[in-house]
């Protein structure tokens, strides 16, 4: 710590090259910050999904509906705490390209299965009143600038109306936040009973069961008597933990993580470059210098140490300052585009894994020059100078 | 003319000793050539999932859905309706019947190869136009599917990137095994991602009744189009969509491949700058290690623009010769590099090859020529202003 100000002019000597490389630096964590904010969203919440909590959905493929008499029989297997269900709307609002997830569902028991989200008590129950309320995630209410009360009409894909019509509308009774910063709130819920009884097709089905393990119960258990419960039936299920449920759905992506991943590569093999060669470009200018410090008493060690530093605080200063930046333009696209890429979420993780790549690439740009700067012997270095 | 010729002897000295001065120069180069690389690599991604979608459209198809639907699966149609569509004016017939096909489109879980995940992939049922709506399609393997039977033939793409199906095995979804009897190839495009059966087993299959969810008709011309719209928007029993299948397919690739547009032009751009700052670190170290040899040129006569000019020229020979690299390296690694991902708009998945054009390599060219152009730019300004004296002295 007392080399401090020696570190910090020696950082400064030249201060275009000093700048330049900490602005490459900068560029390359804040790519790091928006690539691993945008390869969150593609795991699609596989973080935030709770082991407690089973999906059940047909075995075909999630498109095939399951009827509504299962929820009866799924509730009564030994092991299964509560059920709701859920549907896919597939409706947009305004515009086709304002597409978001909106989900018929039963209003209590879907807050009960899911007590991340909070909503007002009063606005829940204003919900559950209202055959055609609908509750929508802050995120979205965000982004479309809606108010409770508001009436919103959504264009249905899917489905039709039984009197024909594609347009549904709904008043927003309430908005609902995620306790969870990573969980998205992109997506709407209405009641089930008036999705059912204004379709046009498909009455009696739902789109996938949710259910909540009894505290101590094994869950793959449950899952694997509920299949078996449903076997040879012209619906058959398959029932997951919501974690390998939403992991399995990420996965259906494919090969796009290790693409960022190899990109990411890319990146830090040339910043790498960039500052090792700066750092090594320094130090070889400075041997004199340095042969100056250890004739006035600096040992090996403090010789290597300082230009150790020297690179990590370059690391660092650039680092930071792109992650940083990076940081509020993923709270900005967030917030921006939450509807069509939700999920968009820095985690301390990344961050983590982004000053452990900070401290292992200053040392590893710093550590040949400052091997060399140790073993220099002060005679030929002071000669050469 | 004089320092036309002074121009390139400058050059020319300073090309010749650039190996002394390897290190910084390759760290120009190698940043330059990951900027390329990772343009072209991304942005291949997206050409090639266009073109895997674009090929599937001819211009002089119409596909009809629900009004509103947006995509196959969503859609819906009766049996009724799609007799009002394909007995309506300006469609091609073959003798007295309606060139047409009305289709299902569900989608089925299946493994990728390779992996143990399920995939959602598409499971079409055509009736027998399919192959005549339909531009560059043919059986490539095996043999067609019958009517009534529980067989399918496989998309070339989808049998090598999903596991189990082979020409001659069975394979299970839900309660029924199906056979597969033969592949199908379509110049690539995401036809050949989807399993084809007959449309009236899966009907049964799937319990739908008599009920359609698209129909193709091949148009007489491409100007029929208009009139098929209008005939079936003036028809009270029926609610629809007309577009060519070009357009359809094109609306249903913009999503993903704004996407990775959106993320990886903004990722060329901030990676440029970062080679920008690359370079000027390069090409500045390399203004100062020749100081004394720009100065002795300036002490024999030479002027301050070729020593400028030099040097603009040597950051950009440096830059383009990473372009080249990086753009050489894109091109043998990910060109025809096979992924399958799901396409949100039709929920199911679409193989496609990345796609290395020419436009993508000479775009990138482009991006490296202005980040030498940039990253030599002021380095060569402090060149051509060096006193002559002071760095003379350092001698």
């Amino acid at each position: 710590m007392k080399y401090l100000g020696l570190i910090w002019r020696n950082a400064w000597r030249k201060k275009i090259r000093t700048s330049l490389t900490i602005l490459s630096v900068l560029v390359a964590f804040l790519l790091f910050a928006l690539l691993s904010a945008i390869g969150y969203a593609f795991k699609s919440g596989a973080d935030v999904a709770a082991a407690e909590r089973l999906v059940v959905i047909n075995r075909i493929s999630l498109i095939n509906p399951l009827p509504i008499s299962y929820q009866s029989r799924i509730a009564s297997t030994p092991g299964v705490e509560s059920v709701t269900h859920a549907s896919w709307f597939g409706g947009y609002y305004q515009e086709p390209r304002n597409q978001f997830a909106q989900f018929p569902t039963v209003a209590g028991d879907y807050f009960a299965m899911y007590p991340e989200l909070n909503i007002p008590e009063e606005q829940l129950e204003a919900f559950a009143k209202n055959r055609t309320g609908a509750v929508v995630g802050h995120e979205l209410a965000t982004q479309f600038g809606w108010k409770v009360g508001d009436r919103i009409p959504i264009q249905a894909t899917i489905w039709t109306k039984a009197d024909g019509g594609r347009t549904w509308e709904f008043d927003l009774e309430g908005i609902f936040r995620n306790e969870d910063p990573r969980g998205s709130t992109a997506f709407m819920l209405f009641n089930y009973d008036y999705f059912e009884e204004a379709r046009a097709f498909g009455k009696g089905t739902v789109g996938w069961y949710i259910l909540r393990v009894e505290p101590g119960a094994n869950p793959v258990e449950i899952a694997n008597a509920i299949d078996e419960q449903f076997a040879n039936s012209p619906s058959e299920t398959d029932t997951s933990t919501e974690a390998a449920f939403a992991a399995s759905f990420a996965k259906q992506f494919g090969n796009i993580a290790l693409i960022v991943t190899m990109i990411l590569g890319a990146v830090f093999f040339t910043l790498l470059l960039v500052s090792g060669n700066t750092m090594s470009q320094s130090v070889r200018e400075r041997i004199s210098e340095l042969a100056v410090l250890k004739t006035l008493g600096f040992s090996d060690r403090s010789v290597l140490g300082i230009v150790l530093s020297e690179s990590i605080l370059i690391m660092f200063i650039g680092g930071i300052l792109g992650l940083g930046i990076g940081w509020l333009l993923v709270q900005g696209m967030a917030q921006q585009m939450g509807a069509f890429l939700p999920g968009v979420y820095l985690s301390p993780l990344s961050m983590l894994v982004a000053l452990s790549i900070m401290i292992g690439a200053g040392v590893l740009a710093g550590v040949f020059p400052a091997v060399k700067a140790m073993r220099l012997s002060i005679v030929d270095a002071l000669a050469r100078g | 003319m004089k320092s036309i010729n002074q121009i390139i002897a400058v050059t020319a000295l300073n090309i010749r000793n650039l190996p002394q001065r390897i290190g910084g120069s390759l760290v120009a180069v190698v940043g330059v050539a990951a900027v390329v690389l990772v343009f072209a690599a991304v942005l291949s991604m997206a050409k090639g999932f266009e073109r895997t979608m674009v090929n599937a459209g001819s211009t002089d198809t119409a596909i009809v859905m629900r009004s509103g639907s947006t995509a196959e699966l969503n859609s819906g149609l009766s049996n009724e309706q799609v007799l009002i569509v394909t007995n309506s004016e300006g469609i091609m017939r073959d003798g007295d019947e309606p060139v047409a096909s009305a289709e299902l489109y569900v989608v089925v879980d299946i493994r990728k190869k390779g992996t143990n995940d399920d995939a959602n992939v598409p499971l079409r049922g055509v009736q027998a136009g399919a192959f005549d709506v339909r531009k560059n399609i043919s059986l490539a393997e095996g043999r067609m599917f019958e009517t009534g039977k529980n067989e399918f033939i496989v998309g070339r793409a989808a049998q090598s990137e999903f596991a189990g199906l082979d020409v001659g095995s069975e394979i299970r979804f839900g309660q029924i095994n199906w056979q597969v009897v033969g592949v199908f190839e379509a110049d690539g495009s995401v036809s050949e991602s989807e399993l084809w059966t007959d449309v009236r087993v899966l009907q049964d299959v799937y319990r739908r009744g008599n009920s359609f969810q698209s129909v193709r008709v091949k148009l007489e011309n491409e100007a029929a189009l208009k009139g098929l719209q209008e005939s079936l928007a003036a028809d009270p029993r029926i609610d629809a969509d007309v577009m060519t299948e070009r357009d359809y397919y094109s609306g249903q690739a913009q999503g993903l491949s704004q996407f990775i547009k959106m993320v990886g032009y903004p990722l060329t751009i901030l990676m440029a700058i970062g080679a920008v700052f690359g370079a000027l670190n390069s090409m500045y170290a390399s203004v100062t290690v020749r100081g004394k040899e720009i100065a002795t040129l300036r002490a024999l006569g030479f002027g301050p623009m070729p020593v400028l000019f030099s040097t603009i020229i040597e950051s950009t020979l440096l830059a383009l010769t990473g372009g080249i690299i990086g753009g050489g390296l894109a091109f043998v690694v990910f060109n025809g590099f096979r992924v399958s991902t799901l396409n949100g708009a039709s929920f199911s998945q679409v193989v496609f090859d990345f796609a290395v054009t020419p436009d993508l390599l000479w775009q990138g060219l482009i991006a490296a020529l202005i980040i030498g152009l940039v990253g030599g730019f002021f380095p060569a300004i402090r060149a051509a202003r060096l006193p002559v004296a002071q760095a003379l002295r350092e001698l």
